[in-house]
């Protein structure tokens, strides 16, 4: 398909000094989040074209990933076929479509290489976990090593997971100048940061957190591992994305979300697309600045794209496994 | 035809209209509707056009109801009523639960009718305004199933005229309806004008479930058939609608006897400081004056928001602005719908030009209206000056005003700076702030970090000239039932007030004795410094000041500056009734010789000790309630005083009377202005000195002798008294309550009774001196 021309010359966040003033004050009244996040699905109805429109974008927009203990290079390899063909040919001649492609692969950094190879010439970027994934309580030294080592592997992309022990004893200044070493030595390849909120547990937290990260040069913050407890939710995505609004205000700089975890569905996927475009605006529904950690959503979207371009209620034994 | 490929260009979200075929399949085969009554509809009559405000397309034709229709409807009810109100609270709760089960089964026939009708969009309709008219439905089934241990003597009113506005027709209808019915009355219903569909939708559930004839009447028509209901022969008129028709009601229902409760305008405001979540605030707003076209008596119209934060605020309201779509209320992605009748937009516009004129500025979203239908651009004003026309008068379109303020002080005197008392909302981070400033504004709901949150188990409705009466809870169940009252007992005929001298008459011999009036906490000379000759039995008593209006009028004033009263606490109030009961002991031989002198009972001393106990006792337990509405929320129901009440005693037990009138009010944390029994002042003049050796404060009772009935209407007329008690003639309560209509306080137009017997005093009386103030805390971190 025709990659659209404003995509991807997103200048790049250096990050700014610490400045607690930006955060520390900050007002989130919780049921006025839920409140928010409640309703906005049902202020915001796409149908038929529309809906296939936003589906497909979604898979645009979709870090197709594997993280699991069980992972092996043919599986891995196995994921990047999907991520290079997302749609049966049939669905996609249905569309009008002749190329989609998900927005990264992210794997662990041991199979980033396998990645690379599987994905060459595609264009698309391979994402790694990295720092300790994803409890990121090992010593910095060895964090920064991982990035530095799944860098040289060949990826473009790095999602870091932060210190959760320092934003919960409120260390903005340790957790400042982690995230920003990190971001050092990620180099050239863009920064996402796992925030982990469901251990962050408040949404003051997460908007905090949220605005270090930021300012400590990420270029992309992201919700969770799809380890915790609780993963992406609504709320949470929304304070991330006014958060990220608010940095933007201040530097002139757009950061990149990506909620992860706990999305299954494609109504999951139109919901947050929702949320990008009333919060956040046009921009924000590109690879370039949103991204869906997911896996098992594709499966969905597929299902449903399928009953659009046929009129019959799909099996997902007929599409091919991710 | 729209390409996939186009759409992931420019990511627009796509029409997604709600289908209408169901809907106008059945308004065409109805084509023209008469009236529901006694079971039936009756053929049309002379009928009028209802339109779909968003094309302006003819939907149906309805029927104007004639006195005759009333009479016909108030008939059935009156005939279905006695069976109905015989029925076991169970029979009843399984009427009502039938219809919230057959509403949840219509729910998007409803939602889509309403949407035609009304023009609201469909989400809201379908989200908001049908899941609560279920919910109201199975609330009060359980009233149904609970009232004889609920309330226990209680008994249903009889038959009830409801009115309705067209804002939000099935619900209003449901708030009228479902208390009515489960307290046992039968009603007749009047939707409005505009938007009469849903109801007559309603009649035909009412018919599928097999509800008993009778018992739901519905007549449709305009303003006349609004009159005549209000005119017919029925036992309570519930209306919902402007201040202005408010005011006629109270007015033609003067004297009736016709229980009266009201749900008016408002201008409320929304209250954003410095400590609050401003994104949490701004989304507050769309929910508030943005809702439903801004065609809201509760939204959140006037914006005070703290200068520390004023720029970041309407900065952040403006962009939210322009997110909003304007457009076919049926289509799942409108936000503001249209504007419910071409003449109300035309309303819109005036005041808004006018506020222009005076200075406000307006910003609007610049969204595309459509070529037809009755639409507005939402917005908002700044630049607003309190003596503008749009900081008073309720726009009622999707238009707020948006004022700074300095100090919480100045945002609590903004927000009381109007005539209405509907709702406010109030956004702080600051539990402390939220319910400090909760308690200090003058409104009937508060909502502390939200707006516009209703439930069944809540009760709903104003202050001031946001009316009286409330829907919904224990509160709203209230307003349709009553207890038996006492029987009336003639007084005595006030004497005459002469003013000249009466020579011949030596009063009791000793020092001459001079009575004053009360005010302020000194006693005072009348101001047109007459008095008038008390006699009983022929026999002289003395001379008493001939209060007039003056009088009054500083008496009112007095009673506002003794404000601390209200915020004593129930503590404090019963040590002073107990104090006063106390003293008035230590000198009841005194008092009972006195009233004996004058041919009254001394024994109403005794009485009168007792009553001030009982209120002493009440006054820090009649308290409010934590009403279980949604999960996360506290809503507390606070009874809270009326502020400064007028209270006209009987002309008979001039120490008992006095007593089971004042103590109440002044236990509830009332100031009153009181007029004693005419023919026999002294009872109470003489209690002054009881006053100030019982830590009175000054204030708190005021009295003003001298012509009950003048007084009485003087207090009626006076905007500053926001609640009149008048116990005596039939004629007199007619002028007392139509008289009141100016600020539309509360009235209580009692006669007089047994004042030693069980009807004399009573929770009832507590009730009557308390408005109930719900306060919705959402919480969570």
């Amino acid at each position: 398909m025709t990659p659209d021309a404003t995509t991807d010359t997103i200048p790049r966040n250096p990050g700014v000094p610490l400045a607690p003033d930006w955060f520390e004050r900050i007002a989130v009244n919780t049921p006025a989040a839920e409140r928010r996040a409640a309703s906005l699905a049902g202020r915001r109805s796409l149908k038929k074209e529309w809906q296939a429109a936003w589906l497909v974008n979604a898979i645009r927009c979709m870090d197709l990933t594997t993280l699991a203990g069980d992972d092996t290079p043919d599986r891995v390899a196995r994921l990047c076929a999907k991520a290079r063909r997302p749609l049966a040919d049939h669905i996609l001649a249905g569309l009008g479509l002749d190329d989609v492609h998900t927005g990264a692969v992210c794997v662990y950094p041991t199979m980033v290489a396998p990645a690379v190879a599987a994905l060459a010439g595609s264009g698309i970027p391979v994402a790694s976990v990295a720092t300790g994934f994803p409890a990121g309580l090992m010593p910095l030294r060895l964090r920064l090593a991982e990035i530095r080592y799944a860098v040289g592997e060949g990826a473009s992309e790095i999602d870091i997971v932060i210190n959760r022990a320092l934003a919960l004893r409120g260390d903005w200044a340790a957790l400042h100048d982690e995230i920003a070493a990190m971001r050092e030595a990620a180099g050239a390849a863009h920064m996402k940061a796992i925030l982990a909120t469901g251990e962050l547990r408040t949404l003051r937290n997460v908007y905090k957190a949220s605005m270090v990260a930021m300012q400590a040069g990420a270029d992309f913050i992201k919700t969770s591992t799809g380890k915790e407890g609780v993963n992406a939710t609504l709320p949470v995505s929304l304070i991330m994305a006014r958060a990220l609004r608010d940095y933007g205000a201040r530097t002139g700089f757009k950061i990149g979300f990506k909620p992860a975890g706990g999305m299954k569905t494609a109504k999951d996927a139109l919901a947050w697309q929702v949320l990008m475009m009333e919060e956040l605006g046009r921009d924000w529904l590109r690879p370039s600045l949103f991204r869906l950690g997911a896996s098992s959503m594709l499966a969905d979207i597929e299902r449903q794209l399928e009953h659009f371009v046929t009129g019959r209620y799909a099996s997902s034994s007929r599409h091919a496994l991710a | 035809m729209a390409l996939v490929k186009d759409i992931l260009i420019t990511m627009e979200y796509g029409p997604a209209p709600e289908a209408a075929g169901e809907v106008l399949a059945w308004l065409k085969a109805r084509g023209r509707f008469g009236h529901f009554i006694n079971g039936t509809f009756t053929a049309p009559g002379k009928t009028f056009v209802t339109d779909n405000p968003a094309t302006g397309e003819k939907l149906a034709e309805v029927t104007q109801g004639t006195k005759a229709d009333i009479a016909a409807a108030v008939a059935a009810a009156r005939a279905a009523q006695p069976a109905w109100a015989a029925l076991p609270g169970h029979e009843r709760a399984k009427w009502l639960y039938a219809i919230a089960r057959h509403i949840q089964k219509r729910e998007r026939f409803l939602a889509v009718l309403e949407v035609l009708d009304n023009g609201k969009p469909i989400r809201e309709a379908r989200d908001i305004d049908v899941p609560l008219v279920a919910r109201h439905f199975y609330h009060h089934a359980g009233w149904a199933e609970m009232l004889a241990d609920e309330f226990p003597g209680a008994q249903a009113l009889g038959v009830c005229g409801q009115i309705i506005p067209w804002n939000f027709p099935l619900l209003m209808l449901a708030w009228k309806i479902a208390p009515a019915l489960a307290a046992g009355n039968t009603v007749v219903l009047k939707p409005a004008e505009y938007t009469p569909l849903t109801a007559l939708a309603f009649a035909e559930i009412c018919a599928e479930v097999g509800l008993p004839a009778g018992v739901v009447n519905i007549v449709t028509g305009d303003g006349e058939t609004g009159a005549a209901l209000v005119a017919a022969k029925v036992d309570k008129i519930a209306f919902t609608g402007s201040t202005e028709v408010g005011r006629l009601i109270r007015r033609a229902t003067a004297g009736t006897g016709k229980k009266l409760t009201l749900e008016l305008g408002g201008k409320s405001p929304f209250i954003v400081f410095a400590d609050a979540d401003l994104d949490a605030a701004v989304e507050g707003v769309v929910d508030a004056i943005w809702f439903n076209q801004g065609q809201v008596c509760c939204a959140g119209s006037r914006i005070l928001v703290a200068e520390a934060v004023e720029a970041d605020f309407t900065a952040r309201l403006t962009a939210r602005l322009a997110k909003l779509r304007l457009g076919d209320p049926l289509d799942k992605c409108t936000d503001v719908g249209a504007i419910v009748h071409p003449v109300q937009l035309a309303r819109i516009r005036d005041l808004v030009t006018a506020g222009q004129a005076a200075g406000a500025r307006l910003v609007q979203a610049e969204c595309q209206l459509p070529a037809k239908g009755s639409f507005y651009a939402p917005g908002f004003m700044t630049h607003v000056a309190p003596a503008n026309p749009v900081a008073s008068e309720e726009i009622f379109g999707p238009v707020a005003t948006l004022t700074s303020f300095r100090t919480l002080d100045e945002a609590v005197e903004l927000a009381n700076n109007t005539r209405y008392g509907l709702a406010a909302s109030i956004w702080t981070e600051n539990i402390s702030l939220a319910l400090d400033i909760a308690a200090r504004v003058r409104a009937g709901v508060v909502w502390v970090n939200a707006t516009n949150l209703f439930d069944a188990a809540a009760g709903f409705g104003g202050m001031r000239e946001s009316g009286f009466g409330r829907e919904g809870g224990r509160e709203g169940l209230a307003e349709y039932l009553h207890l038996p009252e006492p029987k009336p007992q003639a007084e005595a005929a006030p004497g005459r007030l002469d003013a000249a001298p009466v020579p011949g008459a030596p009063a009791a011999a000793g020092i001459d004795r001079t009575a004053k009036l009360y005010i302020g906490g000194a006693q005072k000379r009348p101001d047109g410094g007459y008095s008038y000759a008390v006699s009983a039995g022929g026999k002289p008593l003395g001379l008493a000041p001939l209060g007039n209006r003056k009088d009054i009028r500083n008496a009112v004033e007095a009673a506002h500056k003794a404000a601390g009263w209200g915020k004593a606490t129930g503590h404090n109030r019963a040590q002073v009734l107990y104090y006063i009961a106390e003293n008035l002991s230590a000198r009841a031989p005194e008092f009972a010789a006195r009233l004996t002198e004058a041919g009254a009972d001394g024994g109403e001393v005794e009485a009168a000790i007792r009553r001030l106990f009982y209120y002493a006792a009440q006054a820090d337990k009649y308290d409010g309630a934590v009403h279980a509405t949604k999960s996360a929320h506290v809503t507390l129901a606070m009874p809270e005083p009326f502020g400064v009440m007028g209270i006209a005693c009987p002309n008979a037990a001039p120490l008992l009377g006095f007593i089971s009138l004042v103590a109440p009010a002044i236990a509830m944390g009332n100031r009153v202005v009181v007029v004693p029994a005419q023919s026999m002042p002294f009872a109470v003049t003489d209690l002054y000195q009881v006053f100030d050796t019982s830590d009175l404060p000054g204030g708190v009772v005021n009295i003003v002798t001298g012509p009950r009935d003048e007084l009485a209407k003087t207090l009626a007329q006076h905007d500053d008294v926001a609640a009149l008690w008048y116990c005596g003639s039939p004629e007199g309560g007619a002028m007392v309550e139509a008289e009141s209509a100016g600020n539309l306080k509360a009235t209580w137009t009692l006669r007089n009774r047994d004042w030693q017997g069980p009807g004399a005093q009573g929770r009832s009386f507590l009730a009557r001196a308390t408005q109930v103030k719900n306060i919705w805390v959402p919480y969570g971190e």
